[in-house]
């Protein structure tokens, strides 16, 4: 799934978990995109990982789109995870205090064990 | 206009879009290089851990230092996107707009409130005290925090104690031949007392207050006459239980004791200075109330 500046890749990586390749532009133009993608992972995905490597830029827009999506996995009873945020990403999940609702892992690894605990 | 949005009763994330500017917007040009700062990185305040605040002239500034951030994840309240926008028309720049409102926000504020901010305007990191009129004589005493500041946007967050838990964007932005400036708030009530408070005419006071915002700024932008919608969007209609505790941070509640108590507090005051020498006042930073 892409648009212009952003494009999301989902890869289903187990049982009920899927991981989502973020590359690009985070704002709420790529609402649809984002949207395509968790509707792709499918409704059986129990947790859904964010795979925020290849982020670039956010913007307070990205950071509403992620509320909206947070409400619409609460809704469906779906674990939301990130990793791969840099410094400077990761201070935002934690200024806006994402990070209490999206659970942040340093790494894609450490975020699938935790999907399996 | 008041609705559920989304078959499952949750709005699309364009339905809460911040601005329709961002979701029009084209792909920036360039992105940062690996080991530089991404070009977000001068819009986003810094992380702060809890509020700190000096007294400002004119406000109580009570009821925000030591206080942390709020957003809608921490809210109690059902989930509300507001969204007031004026259509500005086509003599007005986005960024034009944008430049007078972070420059002067206090002047558009209705009368009988009060904004202190930064003299320089709205930059990320600021702190802004409030005082807010809410009848019988009683000010309602909070703050805001900056949470972002760009040319064409800026992103108000409410500290703990706020009538409300989230953030208001104000942007503006082409859309066909003019321009249309907005403010759009996502929010939930902070506690339940805040959430009856809401019900009970709250959410009609906060469309009115907005409104009169954007005429005021309407009118300093040379088009008094222009057009302001407001809609109201539910996008999440569940109350979240867990957060109802932060009922003691309610700076209503607050605000009215401390009302009640100015007369006490003045005295004590009044005596201190009378035993020490030293002024009452200072431009000491505000204490924690905790």
């Amino acid at each position: 799934m892409s648009a212009p500046g952003i494009t999301m890749d989902v890869r289903r990586v187990g049982d009920g978990v899927a991981v989502v390749d973020i590359k690009g532009e985070v704002t709420a133009a790529c609402e649809p995109v984002l949207m395509s993608a968790y509707e792709a992972a499918g409704a059986s995905t129990s947790r859904l990982v964010l795979n925020f490597a290849g982020l670039e830029y956010m913007n307070s827009g990205g950071i509403g789109m992620l509320v909206t999506l947070l409400v619409r996995a609460n809704r469906q009873r779906q674990e939301l995870a990130a990793y791969g945020l840099s410094d400077h990403y990761r201070e935002i999940f934690e200024l806006t205090r994402l990070d209490e609702a999206i659970t942040i892992y340093d790494s894609e690894e450490s975020a699938l064990d935790g999907a399996t605990r | 206009m008041t609705d559920l949005a989304g078959p499952e009763g949750a709005a699309s994330a364009e339905q809460i879009g911040l601005s329709h500017r961002e979701a029009a917007a084209p792909p920036p040009q360039a992105t940062a290089p690996a080991g530089q700062a991404p070009r977000d990185a001068s819009s986003w305040a810094a992380k702060v851990e809890r509020l700190e605040v000096a007294q400002r002239d004119g406000v109580r500034g009570t009821n925000v230092a030591g206080r942390r951030l709020t957003g809608p994840v921490q809210g109690f309240g059902k989930m509300w996107q507001k969204t007031y926008r004026m259509e500005a028309g086509p003599g007005i720049e986005p960024a034009a707009a944008i430049a007078l409102w972070r420059a002067n926000f206090p002047d558009f504020w209705p009368r009988g409130n009060r904004f202190a901010g930064a003299l320089t305007g709205i930059n990320p990191g600021d702190v802004a005290l409030l005082d807010l009129a809410v009848g019988g004589g009683v000010k309602l005493s909070t703050g805001v925090f900056v949470l972002y500041a760009d040319t064409e946007s800026f992103t108000l967050m409410t500290p703990q104690g706020h009538m409300f838990a989230g953030w208001i964007t104000f942007s503006a932005e082409r859309a066909g031949d003019g321009t249309v400036v907005q403010a759009q708030v996502l929010m939930r009530a902070s506690d339940p007392l805040y959430e009856v408070g809401m019900m009970l005419g709250g959410h009609r006071k906060e469309d009115k207050f907005w409104v009169a915002t954007l005429r005021a700024l309407s009118q300093r932008l040379g088009v008094p006459e222009a057009p302001i919608t407001a809609g109201t969007t539910c996008v999440d209609p569940k109350r979240q239980w867990r957060h109802a505790g932060s009922v003691w941070h309610n700076s209503m509640v607050r605000s009215v004791l401390q009302t009640i108590a100015s007369p006490v507090t003045a005295l004590v005051r009044a005596v201190r200075r009378g035993g020490n020498g030293a002024p009452a006042e200072s431009a000491a930073p505000v204490q924690n109330e905790e």
